[in-house]
Formats: structure tokens, C-alpha cells, sequence
């Protein structure tokens, strides 16, 4: 390994460690980054901030040398240079923990961490290496484990720490936190400020502004591809951080005064569900109530259950018809197409391949679950013009950025098609809505478009369901919280008054009066 | 049963076995890498063309050999470029190979090397060894056994054991993730498809200088299928294909010689269709046991796009 010597730099110098200048990538049709010129120094963590499609994961893919700028100089510790690929990052010391995992499932922890190394290390003497920097930086993995059998913070602790073997100077983040408890956050941050304290830069991209303002030195705002500000997160606040993100001022959830809640509308009792497979989990007698206008939120770590809950709640996974009741009807035996003509609308977690069809266009994608409903389909055939004007309405509605109904679902950026696809449900006036993660890898404008309709909706009186991994949605979202783990969940407790450590102790599997031993030090919302 | 029947058996499964522990060995290797390819009968067929024809003109068997292998793999190598490079569907184009390698083969095998024949490729051992009717359970076998058998230990070492043999799987599992460390992806699935042609030329070979030393057409019959279906029967583990090609050796010998030994109980079409039939049993078995190590490469047939 022939990483430039950093500790002779000391941190926070006048020293740049990385500065870009001038940076320009175009893609066609899209300016992805125009100009982008700022720097990073030894020992900075430096927060990069933008909505969807702002540039910011092109902006980074080009300085771990993924991608190649079209004009604009990159330095780096004062040196101007080319980096041509990845392996070219790494030789400079530029380590790399992605959004979405580079991890191989079926392969161990040590295999996967060995294809990250450039140099061919013996087996034993990188398990060696793997302990020391794990017990450095007290980060726990067991190396021989299949990689398809650990929870997602565990994965991302191989991620970390294959970065970390290539004893960075400069490690980019991209949205690390997005799916870990608040404890797990918690653990993530002393590491890093670890990894600052020693002189290594960190540049992170997070969409969580109050994890910002914890963490950060700086902040660069992108918009649009342009750097639109720096600021120092510590003395902005999370919400102004947030209007120089979307170039405007930012909604509050607008609730209408004296919501009454109904009755119970959507009842659960006692649902069971065998686990799909030797690495699912079984749902074990979950039981609640939603009334009519409530908003009602399940929390948990990704895997404890969210994904046959909403499953065997949409009908995709049917179960035993008491299980289910809506407006007093038993449904849990009827299946999906069954249950959506009475009423109950679902949106699963995965937008592409199974909320929407990539491949087809946003008219055509409404089809799948509104045709039924809204007669788009008569004596098997298609009425093209009623899904082309529906989609057309839900576009409108929600102020999808697309070319109109004929434009492909895959065409849209992740925080669009989530709009179109959460407009296509609540469009259909749905007596129950059940949503899962509604705002995942979604920016903070279309995630408060996304909110805002949710709340709306229950005004006119139905029942909604929200499970999602990111706590600070639901604990500004829901009237009513329950938490999901290993299949199970917990007593629902009202939003308001709600107790944050008690619920990440609940989400990390700790039932009863355990003594709370890391405790989330903000819980400011950033919306 | 007097210990020479059993030399016999042993022999003949051996022999039937041979080709596609060859073919499926290249398979393993290419469908490790993420690759689909369905032209393995097409490749045999080439390869048992040039090992024939070139043996035939040089007299030369070791030469023939290795032709067979470079015939092999340079169709292997238009079925990369086709799906690798252009991007076209793995599963079409594979078969159109095997139509195509059916096609070239016969019209350049039937207009050149209809009626010639060569001496079989056999032991190199003296006949004091090859020929003894008992030890020749060792020793009297072609060279291309020997090949095939060493390369079980090979394969399984490489996959396991090297860093090129774990990029390998690891371009198979996650292409995505392969190029965004750094690896290409393309590069190692061409290698792979290489590889696995070369194998199957080598197995195609194995009819054409060992088996029948002469050329008719199509003579490889099906055992590229077989093959294929090998790969999926072993769960994609090598020593597993090493088992599955002896157990589809044994029901191809008793397709061929269950009636002629007395036993005709069965129709001989049923032991054909046995390991086809075995082989949706194993993949019902493995995808229900959910288990992760024997179970496709999760890239398998998916063109990449980086």
C-alpha cells in the first residue's frame, strides 16, 4: 500500500487534503455537476448535502474514480491529478462505504472484505489485520460468517472496515445511517470521530441534517449540480440547512385543527405468518387497531418482520381471515386484487420491481394496482385512455417531475416515482393505506410532499399504516408508534410523549427496564 | 460377477463420464462468472470436429487435442463477444450456438472427414499395465481421462483458494458491486467463457478420438445437455459435479446396456431421461432447504450494463 503519509499533516491546517475546482459532468439530457468547486482538510468531516439528482453521488463517484469529470481539476494534498478508477482512489488512500452495500451475499465476511484489497493478502494474515482494526475501533464482526445471514448495521460494519484496512485519509459516506438504529448511529459517530481525530477527512452524505449539525465541520449544499452554499452545520439549524437544499422555504405538516378519530377501522389480531425461508423471520401474534383518520407508525431495524408484515397486510401473503378485519369484514384469507377492491391500498418497500414495473411507463404502472378500482379494465380489455388520464392526474397532483404518463417508471428519479406511485394509491381514496418506508432514499422536498399527503388523507378519514426503519418520520408523522422486532410487536404507545431511548431499546431487542446504556444525543426532526 | 465384469463396468462408466465431467467443469466456471451458456453441445461439436480433423491430417492426437480446445473456445469467444460486448440475451444466443455448432459441424464433418478414421487416443501406459484385465481400472484410459480428473481438484482450488478464482464468484454473485470496487466484470466473464469452451471442446474431442474414432454427425447426442444440467445437479459445487458426472455415468450405462445385460425391466428411454429427472429433483431440494452455498450465482443469465 503506497498511501501518501498523512500524519505528518496536522489536522485542521491550512493544509487541503482534497479541493475540487471547476468540476463539470454532463450526462445526456442532464447537467449532473456545473462548476463545483470545495475542499476538504486532514481531519475534516464534511458534510455534502443535497436533494435526489443534486449531484452529489456523481460528485463523489468521480473522486473515488468511478466516473471522470468532463472539465475541472481535482488536487489532492496540493497535487493536481487524474483519478482513473477505484483501485486509483484506493493506492491515494480514498476509501469508499456505499449507500447501497458493494457486499456479495453469499460469500463470508473475510471473502468480501479480501475482494476490496488491492493486494493479494493471505487468508489468516488479513483475518489478523481484520481483528486489530476492529478491536481498534471497537467495531464487531465475526469474519467467517455468510454475509446474507447478517443484519444490515453488520453489513455495513464489513464496509466500514474494509475502508478502514486501507488506513484511509479520506473516507466518503454515503448515507451510512439511513437504516440503523439510533444506538447503532450513536456507535457509527465515535468511530468516525475516531477516524477525524486522526487525521483522516470524512466527507459525508446523509439527508438526516440534525446527524449533521452532530457531526460536521462543514457542510457543502448542492442544488441542481451547482454548489449553492457552505455553511457551518453548527450554527445553522437543521431547518435552514434544509430551505438552501430545496432553494425555498420548507412546509410544516399542516394537520387539521380538531381531528376527531373515528373508530377502529383496520384491526389486526393475533396475525401469524411462517417465515419464507431459512433467513426470513415469522411473524408471532401481532395485534393492533387503527382508527379512522389515524396515523398509525411501526418502527424497527430493517429485517425484524417489516417485509412479510406488509406482505401478509397488502394480501400478497394471505393468512387466516379473523387476522385481518376492515370496517368490521374479515379479509385476512382474500387476496391482494380482493382486498384493494374493498378498500385497502399497500405500498411496499421496494419501488422498482415491485411497487412499479421499471420497464413500463408511469400510465401503464397504474394499471397494477388502480384498474380495478377506477374500471380501467373492461370485458378483459384495456381502457389505455383512462390509466394515460388518471397517471396524468396523479402527475399533476403530486407534482411528479416526469414528461407525462408516457414517460418509463425507471426514468424517474427515486423521490419522483415515490411520489407517483404514493399519488397513485392515495388518489384512489383508499379506506386503509399501508406504506412501507414511504420516504426511502427520498429528498427532503418530496419527503414532506409525501407526508403532507399521508396526513391529509387521514383527515378525510382513513386509516394508515406507516412502517418505516427512520424514526424521526414516524415520530413526526403517526399519532400512535409500535415497534417490530424479531416478528413481534411491541405495546403501542402514543407519538405524543413518547419516549426516544425507550423505543430504540425496543427496536434494538431489549424488552423491559434494561439499563439504557447509549443514549441518542439529539432527536431534533428535520422536518 | 467375476472382478474382470466389474473392471468392465467401471471402465465403460468412466468413459461415458468423461465428457461431460469436461464440458460441466468449463460450465461451472462460466455460470460461476455470472454466464449462461446453453452452447455447450455446440462447443463439444466443434471440438470433437477439430480434434478429429487435425488428428486425421497430422497424425498427430496431442496436436488434435489442443485444437479441439481452441475450437472450442474461439466459439465460445463469438458467444462472448455477442453477449458480453453486444449486450444480446444470454439463453438465445446460447442456443443459437449449439444450432450453429451443429450446423458448421456436420456440413465441414460430413464434406471432409466422412469415412477416415484414426487410431484411438488411448492409455500411454505400457500394455503390460493398460491392458491387464484387471489393473487397466487405472491405467487404461486416454490421456483426456487423466486431464479431466486432475482438473476436478484444479477447479475446486481455484474457485476456493485464489484471489482471480474469488473475483470470479465474485463477479458472478454481484456484478454491480465487482465494478464498483474495481474489477471488470467483462474481462473475467470473457476469460471464464473461455475456459469453459476450451472444456467442452476438450469433452466434444473425447467422442471423436477416443470413443469412435471416426466422424458422424451430431455424434455427441445430447451430452452437452447434460452437461448443463450437471452444473445445476451439483448445485454448483465442483466436487459435488465430480459425484453427479459418475451417478449420470451409471444411468447412461444402464441406458445403453441395462437390456443387452438381462435386465430390460425398464425401457432403456427411462435411463435416459434419469438424470434430467434427478436434476429437478436436486434443484427442488436445494431451493427448498434455502441453501445459500448450493445455489446459483446470483448474476447467473444477467447481461451486465455498468
Amino acid at each position: 500500500m503506497t498511501a501518501a503519509p498523512s500524519s505528518a499533516i496536522p489536522p485542521h491546517s491550512d493544509h487541503l487534503r482534497l479541493s475540487l475546482s471547476g468540476i463539470t459532468k454532463r450526462f445526456p439530457g442532464v447537467l449532473a455537476n456545473d462548476q463545483v468547486s470545495f475542499s476538504v482538510r486532514p481531519g475534516e468531516i464534511h458534510a455534502l448535502l443535497g436533494e435526489n439528482g443534486a449531484g452529489k453521488s456523481t460528485l463523489v463517484k468521480m473522486i473515488y474514480g468511478i466516473q471522470q469529470p468532463d472539465a475541472g481539476e481535482i488536487r489532492w494534498n496540493g497535487a493536481p491529478l487524474v483519478i482513473a478508477n477505484p483501485k486509483a482512489a484506493r493506492k491515494l488512500g480514498i476509501g469508499m462505504v456505499f449507500q447501497h452495500f458493494s457486499l456479495f451475499e453469499a460469500m463470508t465476511v473475510l471473502e468480501n472484505i479480501a475482494l476490496g484489497m488491492d493486494a493479494s493478502i493471505p487468508a489468516r494474515d488479513l483475518e489478523a489485520k481484520i481483528l486489530a482494526v476492529m478491536a481498534q475501533y471497537g467495531l464487531k464482526l465475526e469474519p467467517h460468517r455468510i454475509v446474507s445471514t447478517l443484519s444490515v448495521g453488520e453489513r455495513q460494519r464489513i464496509e466500514i472496515v474494509r475502508a478502514l484496512l486501507l488506513n484511509p485519509n479520506l473516507l466518503i459516506m454515503d448515507e451510512p445511517t439511513s437504516v440503523l438504529t439510533p444506538q447503532e448511529v450513536d456507535q457509527l459517530f465515535v468511530v468516525l470521530r475516531q477516524l477525524a481525530s486522526e487525521g483522516c477527512s470524512i466527507l459525508y452524505i446523509s439527508h438526516k441534517l440534525h446527524e449533521i449539525k452532530a457531526l460536521c465541520d462543514t457542510a457543502t449544499i448542492l442544488r441542481g449540480g451547482k454548489l449553492v452554499a457552505t455553511c457551518n452545520p453548527a450554527v445553522e439549524t437543521s431547518r435552514s440547512m434544509a430551505e438552501m437544499m430545496i432553494g425555498g422555504s420548507l412546509k410544516d405538516i399542516q394537520r387539521g385543527a380538531g381531528r376527531q378519530m373515528g373508530a377502529a377501522k383496520f384491526v389486526v389480531q393475533d396475525l401469524c405468518l411462517p417465515k419464507d425461508g431459512p433467513f426470513g423471520t415469522a411473524l408471532k401474534n401481532i395485534s393492533f387497531s387503527v382508527r379512522a383518520g389515524e396515523i398509525f407508525g411501526i418502527a424497527g431495524v430493517a429485517g425484524n418482520g417489516q417485509n412479510p408484515l406488509l406482505l401478509a397486510l397488502s394480501g400478497e401473503a394471505v393468512t387466516s381471515a379473523p387476522a385481518i378485519t376492515l370496517d368490521g369484514v374479515h379479509i385476512g384469507a382474500t387476496s391482494a386484487k380482493t382486498r384493494r377492491l374493498s378498500g385497502l391500498a399497500s405500498v411496499p418497500e421496494e419501488r422498482n420491481g415491485h411497487a412499479a414495473v421499471p420497464e413500463f411507463t408511469l400510465s401503464e404502472n397504474t394499471l397494477l394496482t388502480a384498474r380495478d378500482r377506477l374500471g380501467m379494465v373492461s370485458n378483459g380489455m384495456i381502457n389505455a385512455q383512462a390509466a394515460k388520464t388518471y397517471a396524468g392526474e396523479v402527475i399533476s397532483a403530486f407534482a411528479v417531475k416526469a414528461t407525462g404518463p408516457a414517460a418509463f417508471a425507471e426514468s424517474l428519479s427515486g423521490g419522483n416515482l415515490q411520489k407517483f406511485i404514493m399519488g397513485r394509491e392515495i388518489l384512489q381514496k383508499p379506506a386503509v393505506l399501508v406504506v412501507s418506508q414511504p420516504t426511502w432514499g427520498v429528498d427532503a422536498g418530496a419527503a414532506s410532499a409525501i407526508h403532507q399527503a399521508l396526513v391529509d388523507l387521514a383527515a378525510t378519514g382513513s386509516a394508515i399504516v406507516v412502517i418505516s426503519q427512520d424514526l424521526d418520520e414516524l415520530l413526526s408523522l403517526c399519532d400512535t408508534l409500535a415497534v417490530i422486532n424479531e416478528g413481534r410487536l411491541s405495546a403501542p404507545m402514543p407519538v405524543a410523549g413518547a419516549n426516544i431511548e425507550e423505543i430504540g431499546l425496543l427496536m434494538g431487542g431489549v424488552h423491559g427496564d434494561a439499563t439504557p446504556s447509549a443514549l441518542p444525543q439529539e432527536s431534533a426532526h428535520a422536518h | 460377477m467375476t472382478p474382470e465384469f466389474i473392471v468392465l463396468v467401471i471402465t465403460g462408466i468412466v468413459g461415458l463420464t468423461t465428457p461431460i465431467l469436461l464440458a460441466g467443469l468449463g460450465e461451472l466456471v462460466v455460470e460461476k462468472s455470472g454466464v449462461l451458456n446453453l452452447g455447450v453441445e455446440g462447443m463439444m461439436l466443434m471440438g470433437a470436429l477439430a480434434g478429429f480433423g487435425v488428428t486425421v491430417m497430422t497424425f498427430n492426437p496431442w496436436l488434435g487435442l489442443i485444437s479441439a480446445a481452441c475450437a472450442g473456445a474461439v466459439l465460445a469467444l463469438l458467444f462472448g463477444v455477442m453477449v458480453l460486448s453486444l449486450n444480446s440475451n444470454q439463453v438465445a444466443t446460447g442456443l443459437a450456438l449449439t444450432i450453429f455448432g451443429i450446423g458448421v459441424s456436420s456440413l465441414i464433418g460430413s464434406k471432409m472427414f466422412q469415412g477416415r478414421i484414426t487410431p484411438v487416443f488411448g492409455s500411454v501406459f505400457p500394455n503390460s499395465l493398460a491392458k491387464d484385465p484387471i489393473l487397466q481400472v487405472f491405467f487404461g484410459y486416454s490421456p483426456i481421462v487423466y486431464f479431466a480428473l486432475i482438473m476436478v481438484p484444479l477447479v475446486a482450488w481455484f474457485l476456493k483458494s485464489t484471489r482471480a478464482g474469488l473475483i470470479l464468484r465474485a463477479v458472478g454473485e454481484n456484478d454491480h458491486s465487482a465494478h464498483s470496487i474495481g474489477y471488470s466484470v467483462i474481462g473475467v466473464r470473457y476469460a471464464a467463457i473461455a475456459f469453459g469452451g476450451a472444456m467442452a471442446g476438450i469433452g466434444g474431442a473425447y467422442f471423436t478420438m477416443v470413443i469412435t474414432p471416426m466422424w458422424s454427425n451430431e455424434l455427441t447426442a445430447g451430452r452437452g445437455w447434460l452437461a448443463l444440467s450437471l452444473v445445476v445437479f451439483a448445485g454448483w459445487r465442483t466436487w459435488r459435479l465430480l459425484a453427479g458426472a459418475f451417478f449420470f455415468g451409471i444411468l447412461m450405462s444402464l441406458e445403453l446396456y441395462a437390456k443387452g445385460a438381462g435386465f430390460s425391466f425398464v425401457p432403456s428411454q427411462f435411463w435416459a431421461a434419469m438424470p434430467f429427472l434427478m436434476t429437478v429433483v436436486a434443484l427442488t431440494f436445494i431451493s427448498s432447504r434455502g441453501n445459500v452455498g448450493a445455489s446459483a450465482p446470483a448474476c447467473l443469465g444477467k447481461p451486465f450494463l455498468p
